[in-house]
């Protein structure tokens, strides 16, 4: 697809279906949509209604479980993660805006366990990119698209909701 | 080279010594940061991972329990290795040299000091002749600083008023021997309060304290008239080497914060104190234990401004922030 005609509306629409789908599949009983924050969690709002799910919806800052502390340090003003206090046996489905390289869903898997080990969990973003650097992929996407190097996408909200594609010169 | 020996040439915290010299938008930080660690204390795990791998040691030459505690406390819950070194019983004990210790402790590859000191300038000291590599916090030396007190104090004013413009706060009691008490009017007026008064007979006052930029009153109903915010000293009779006082049963009666002198305050006045307490010396129980009394909030807070001091001190900042 080319990266100017992403439409959010048909990304959500193709990501609901898919999350639907995967439900069924893998029979989730009762799942808790957990969203990322930012992009994710604006994605999880819109999914959330859209799947007309019964319990609150989880968001989670996973700042403190990155892996590049060490470089970048920490901002302040994270915001705390909502999440309920137990998650053991639950079927959770993780929702970001992009995937990437993977590091962002690995720091959020290990702030899941340690809320208590679920029964399965989805990963469901609205765009998967090129750039992988870790053996993590999502279940349910909306879109896959290849980016250059030196490009990155980025989305923007929560109103109103836009994807952009950055350049690394002026987005670094 | 560095301007200040706690700031990295970028402007970062390295070591954690003093507020002297530190901006408003550095305290600010340590604030903002420490409001982002309050909700690991509530989760099941109270842990985060962020200083997994990373070695602290606890250096208390002097006894507080309370201080070393949320110390290991903070910590622990960044995942972080953390030993108290017993003073009493270590090689200083036995005639080793405070460089040969610290020498020994870089030996064993550990990331950061946590110092308490009877001296003042102790952790600046280790701060200056520690590997580039190690960073210090001051958890009170001598008479000089006690950095992170103060910016739990900072926090827990600002939990309660939300900003310092525009805020009168009254220091009570022993202000000559408290380091306490000196950090904490340097942050108070870093922050931007409108007034920091301090509130003590003359014998339990610096010389120029005023040079500090604070009012310096002897009488408690002047002192406390209108207040945001009393924060009462403990009397350091420890580190009284003379007669300061006539007696603590005189000076509670002057300088004693009752349920009548809070009247002074403005109605919405939170109670202070950096413990621990003397009852019935600087503050009456029903006060201490009073609903404008913020006491154990304080304490609570320290855990969480620890963490974030633990945290910008090591977060290393090599990349782009």
């Amino acid at each position: 697809m080319p990266i100017n005609s992403l439409d959010l509306e048909n990304l959500l629409d193709t990501l609901e279906s898919d999350i639907r789908r995967s439900i069924k599949e893998r029979k989730l009983d009762n799942p808790l949509l957990i969203g990322i924050h930012s992009g994710g969690a604006w994605i999880a709002q819109h999914l959330h209604s859209r799947l007309q799910l019964a319990g609150p919806l989880g968001l989670m800052d996973i700042t403190f479980y990155r892996d590049d502390f060490s470089q970048i340090g920490m901002h302040p003003n994270v915001k705390s993660s909502q999440l309920p206090p137990q998650l053991e046996g639950r079927n959770i489905i993780l929702v970001d805006d992009v995937f990437y390289t993977g590091r962002t869903i690995r720091a959020a898997l290990n702030e899941i366990f340690d809320y208590g080990r679920p029964n399965q969990v989805l990963l469901a973003v609205l765009i998967e990119r090129n750039g992988r650097q870790i053996p993590l992929q999502p279940d349910c996407r909306g879109v896959r698209i290849e980016l250059p190097e030196g490009q990155r996408i980025k989305l923007t909200g929560p109103q109103p909701l836009r994807i952009e594609i950055q350049t690394l010169a002026c987005a670094a | 080279m560095p301007k200040h020996i706690q700031l990295t040439e970028s402007g970062r915290l390295k070591h954690f010594l003093t507020i002297e010299g530190l901006d408003k938008a550095l305290l600010t930080e340590i604030l903002d940061t420490a409001e982002s660690f309050t909700g690991v204390s509530e989760h099941q795990i109270k842990k985060v991972p962020l200083l997994r791998g990373k070695t602290i040691v606890n250096l208390f030459f002097e006894n507080s329990t309370r201080t070393r505690t949320t110390f290991e406390l903070a910590a622990t819950r960044l995942s972080a290795d953390v030993l108290t070194v017993n003073i009493a019983t270590s090689a200083t004990a036995k005639g080793e040299s405070l460089l040969d210790t610290i020498r020994n402790l870089e030996a064993m590859h550990v990331d950061m000091f946590v110092v308490r000191h009877a001296l003042s300038g102790a952790a600046h000291f280790i701060a200056e002749h520690t590997a580039p590599h190690i960073s210090v916090i001051n958890a009170g030396d001598g008479q000089h600083a006690h950095p992170t007190q103060a910016m739990l104090d900072m926090f827990t004013i600002r939990q309660h008023k939300k900003q310092f413009d525009g805020l009168k706060v009254a220091i009570v009691g022993d202000i000559l021997h408290s380091r306490v008490a000196r950090s904490q009017i340097l942050a108070l007026n870093t922050l931007g309060v409108a007034e920091v008064r301090v509130i003590a007979p003359k014998t339990l006052l610096p010389a120029r304290v005023e040079h500090m930029g604070v009012i310096a009153l002897q009488d408690m109903r002047e002192g406390l008239k209108d207040v945001d915010v009393v924060i009462m000293l403990r009397l350091q009779k420890e580190r009284m080497n003379s007669a300061f006082l006539p007696s603590e049963s005189e000076f509670f009666n002057c300088y004693g914060l009752t349920e009548e002198q809070l009247h002074y305050a403005k109605p919405d006045v939170i109670v202070m104190h950096p413990g621990p307490i003397n009852r019935g010396v600087e503050i009456a129980s029903s006060v201490a234990d009073g609903e404008r009394s913020v006491i154990l909030q304080q304490v609570s807070n320290g855990v969480a401004v620890r963490m974030a001091v633990m945290t910008m001190v090591l977060g290393g900042y090599g990349g782009a922030a």
